[in-house]
């Protein structure tokens, strides 16, 4: 069986036949008929210059196939096919590879439910570059975050993607592909990293993107990844992750708890709104727990951001003389304001780091809502169904 | 180094072709910017102009990120001069100068035929604001709303354009004539605008559909010829204004489509397969498929008349001259300069119309308008499906050329939609049956009332199949302010 292959596709029944993509492709991979506008899959080289100029949104399409539509097929169409059954894949796919949507659906599985996106986000690119045609970016940094004599080694690495197209949202995982086999001679899988840098990129505008790393003793890729020099180039997969998205609309309150390298996707969520909305206040909470102050990856840049833009909340749980802090004591004493947002139909919950977090983190959300006269698992049901509750660990 | 993709804000004019190292031109375009923002500001109810519209904002020229989604208030859009991207050699692409560079600056031979080509496409760009002014009032929803705020700001935009023109390449007389862009009104007995379809007012949505189908599209046929220019900041200016007026199309076709699909669905929920079984379907407040035939045939036939005379020497010369090029020109294989070829046209023979052949170089405007014709029967199709899809027996056509015309050979004669010609005492009868009556005008405006509930649509309107900007089905896209 062929790998299966994502298909760009147009709509036919939103498409108005006006070939402004047609105009703008720089690969002629999309011709006309009278009917239908329609793309070349032999063409396509994903580069997405269509996307942003097509004035209906129909140009916007795509289906997973082992055979990729004919011109033919497209040209006789009234409306987009559906996508068909693909051994494991379903609509709103957070990735096309089984192995990763495995992995997603584990890593989302604190939800207690089918992960949604939230309703306002940006519609996410997902699983543009397999195993099969990994995408190749060039490492442009690679800085030590923790501080040099602690034993936890956090990595803020730097991929530039060149001239390749690499269209990643806050919140998506791409996938790094470790050099060399494996036993068996087979190369190794990928694993997956949270992107810690927004959509436009690390520095505004540059193709690039940034990932927040641990070293994990024995931990064939991390070690592979921490490493890493620059102008050493990697194979990557994805963009990966469908679910755990930020919200466009401005109004939309944010509560992020996270631990460790967990921070990476609200790193991205944070510089994604002081880019649009600098001016923006109090829609922003951040519980950040570590067990030291120089163990919490950008606790020196994350103190400059003003805190009427973002509330911090840090919880230590080893800081010598202090007694041992964790997030959900942190929830708790900022019960009034999360009691707020539980309330707040635009309030959207977070939850990235360590598994071990989440059962402390659930008690302190069932306590505040029970102050409020709340049932939490009733709740945290309607909010994950509204896409306003997102959890991620491993 | 001059940044000629992205836009530049260091100036009051955002706009990609430098303004800031040209002074003079800033100077003239700062002191015709008050007069546009008031004319804007006058012109659109105010509890509008201070709500927050979710608008799509061109930044660049650069398809990659040509443009930025965002609230926005009206009078704070920012309104720029944006060309497309200078292409290396460019040569002119038809007429006696073909193959000569393009010319960068204006020919002194064909100033005022170019000066009156520019003003005439920038009088209707604030024209339709202008017929539009009060449908917000009425909006079926805020997506709706927010379309036509979308198409306002981008016609703002697009008379910018046109005025930076003026500004630039013909200096005092361009001057003068930028200002009466602003000084003319739809509409106004002593000062109205230059063509006649754009004095009308647009009284209801389904007008505004079809004005944005049928109108805009004689629009986007005049920018595609534009586009074709031997001027190159012309031809450039018009390239990239294209790219905004799919939009329009876009909210033409799909709110006509809508609309249609509403009938149907009402129609089938009760059991009516009758086309013509006007009553009931009027009291179950959708609008029947024999009226919007009739506001097709109206629209489309208004919109004819926008291309002039079949036979026309302006046409020929402006194609000539290498100032006004065909629908695609760069894509026809013919020698483009039409020195010996023919063109079929419309003409009168006996009181019949018939078919016969002209020098093609005298039927530019007939050849435009037939590309206009298939460009606009292919959304016509379209709406036909929706009506097969629901198994109703009925189906929407263009009517004849000939049929409601004020301008080229069939001028006030009497012709039938299918194209025959026929008494005054048959032409009386039929009316009611082909153009929209009083009764019908009023009908339509009874059902149009204000719907602002955010993901709501009024009755007579299905919702859209996609939000803007891939939002979801209750995204609120504008915020009312509601002082």
């Amino acid at each position: 069986m062929n790998q299966p292959l994502k298909q760009h596709l147009i709509d036919p029944e939103i498409c108005i036949r006006c070939y402004t993509c047609e105009m703008t492709c720089p690969e002629q991979a999309i011709e006309h008929d009278d009917m239908n506008v329609v793309v070349d899959a032999s063409k396509c080289k994903y580069c997405m210059d269509c996307i942003p100029v097509c004035p209906t949104g129909s140009i916007d399409n795509w289906r997973v196939v082992t055979q990729p539509y004919s011109l033919e097929d497209q040209y006789g169409w009234m409306e987009l096919p559906e996508q068909q059954e693909i051994a494991g894949d379903e609509g709103g796919l957070e990735a096309m590879d089984d192995a990763i949507s495995a992995l997603l659906a584990e890593a989302h599985k604190g939800a207690g439910g089918k992960a949604k996106a939230p309703a306002t986000a940006s519609k996410p690119t997902v699983s543009m570059y397999g195993l099969g045609r990994p995408a190749e970016a060039k490492v442009t940094g690679n800085f030590r975050l923790t501080a040099e004599d602690s034993d936890s080694d956090v990595r803020h690495i730097i991929l530039d993607f060149g001239s390749l197209p690499f269209p990643v949202l806050e919140g998506q995982s791409i996938g790094i592909i470790p050099l060399g086999t494996d036993e068996a001679g087979n190369p190794h899988l990928p694993r997956l990293y949270s992107v810690s840098s927004p959509r436009d990129g690390e520095r505004p505008n540059f193709n690039n993107l940034s990932l927040t790393v641990k070293r994990e003793e024995k931990g064939l890729c991390s070690n592979y990844v921490c490493d890493l020099k620059p102008g050493d180039t990697v194979q990557v997969t994805g963009p990966f992750g469908a679910t755990f998205l930020l919200p466009a609309d401005p109004d939309a309150k944010l509560l992020m708890i996270c631990t460790g390298t967990g921070s990476a996707p609200f790193r991205a969520f944070t510089m994604r709104r002081q880019r649009e909305y600098p001016s923006l206040k109090g829609s922003l909470m951040l519980v950040f727990g570590a067990r030291r102050p120089r163990e919490l990856p950008y606790f020196g840049p994350l103190k400059k951001v003003p805190e009427e833009f973002m509330s911090k909340h840090f919880a230590f749980s080893r800081q010598e003389g202090e007694p041992k802090h964790y997030v959900q004591d942190k929830l708790r004493e900022e019960a009034e304001k999360v009691g707020e947002l539980l309330q707040n139909p635009k309030g959207h919950i977070y939850i990235c780091g360590l598994k071990a977090m989440e059962q402390g983190v659930d008690e302190a959300f069932k306590d505040i809502a029970r102050g409020l006269g709340l049932n939490w698992a009733e709740l945290r049901d309607r909010m994950r169904e509204e896409g306003r509750y997102h959890v991620e660990t491993y | 180094m001059l940044d000629l993709i992205n836009v530049s804000y260091d100036t009051q004019i955002p706009n990609n072709v430098g303004l800031s190292q040209d002074k003079k031109v800033l100077k003239a375009l700062e002191k015709w910017h008050p007069g546009y923002i008031d004319w804007w500001n006058k012109l659109i109810p105010q509890n509008f102009q201070e709500s927050l519209v979710y608008l799509r904002t061109a930044v660049s020229v650069d398809p990659k990120g040509w443009a930025k989604f965002d609230y926005v208030k009206m009078p704070e859009y920012r309104w720029g001069v944006l060309l497309a991207p200078q292409v290396e050699d460019r040569v002119i692409p038809c007429g006696e100068h073909k193959g000569e560079p393009a010319w960068q600056e204006v020919p002194g031979e064909y100033r005022n035929l170019l000066k009156r080509l520019i003003v005439i496409q920038g009088d209707t760009e604030p024209a339709s604001v202008e017929q539009q002014r009060l449908l917000a009032l009425t909006a079926p929803s805020l997506y709706d709303m927010r379309n036509l705020f979308q198409v306002n700001v981008e016609e703002g935009r697009h008379l910018w354009a046109m005025v930076y023109l003026l500004h630039k390449y013909f200096g005092r007389d361009g001057r003068e004539e930028a200002d009466d862009l602003l000084r003319r009104q739809s509409g106004s007995e002593e000062a109205p605008r230059m063509l006649g379809a754009f004095n009308e007012e647009t009284p209801d949505w389904l007008s505004f559909f079809m004005f944005t189908y049928f109108t805009d599209r004689d629009g986007k046929m005049q920018l595609e010829s534009l586009a074709q220019s031997g001027f190159d900041p012309l031809s450039r200016t018009c390239r990239f204004m294209l790219t905004e007026e799919a939009h329009h199309m876009f909210v033409g076709e799909t709110g006509v489509g809508r609309t249609i699909q509403r009938t149907c669905e009402v129609m089938k929920e009760n059991g009516i397969d009758d086309p013509y079984d006007v009553g009931r379907i009027r009291a179950l407040g959708v609008i029947d498929l024999p009226l919007i035939q009739k506001k097709l045939n109206l629209h489309y036939t208004l919109s004819l008349d926008l291309f002039g005379q079949e036979v026309s020497t302006n046409a020929a010369n402006a194609f000539n001259a290498g100032i006004k090029g065909r629908y695609m020109e760069n894509r026809l294989t013919d020698d483009h300069q039409l020195q010996h070829d023919t063109y079929t046209v419309w003409d009168l023979e006996d009181g019949k119309a018939v078919q016969k052949e002209v020098p093609a170089l005298t039927a530019i405007n007939m050849r435009l308008r037939d590309d206009y014709t298939k460009d606009a029967a292919g959304g016509v199709g379209r709406w036909n499906k929706i009506i097969e899809k629901h198994g109703i027996d009925f189906e929407l056509k263009l009517p004849h050329e000939a049929f409601h015309r004020k301008i080229g050979v069939f001028a006030d004669k009497l012709f039938d939609p299918e194209g025959k010609m026929v008494s005054g005492a048959e032409y009386d009868k039929g009316m009611p049956e082909w153009l929209p009556t009083h009764a019908d005008g009023d009908f339509i405006q009874s059902l149009m009332k204000p719907c602002y509930e955010p993901g709501q649509y009024a009755r007579w309107i299905a919702p859209p199949k996609v939000g803007i900007d891939n939002k979801p089905g209750d995204f609120e896209y504008v915020k009312l302010h509601m002082a």
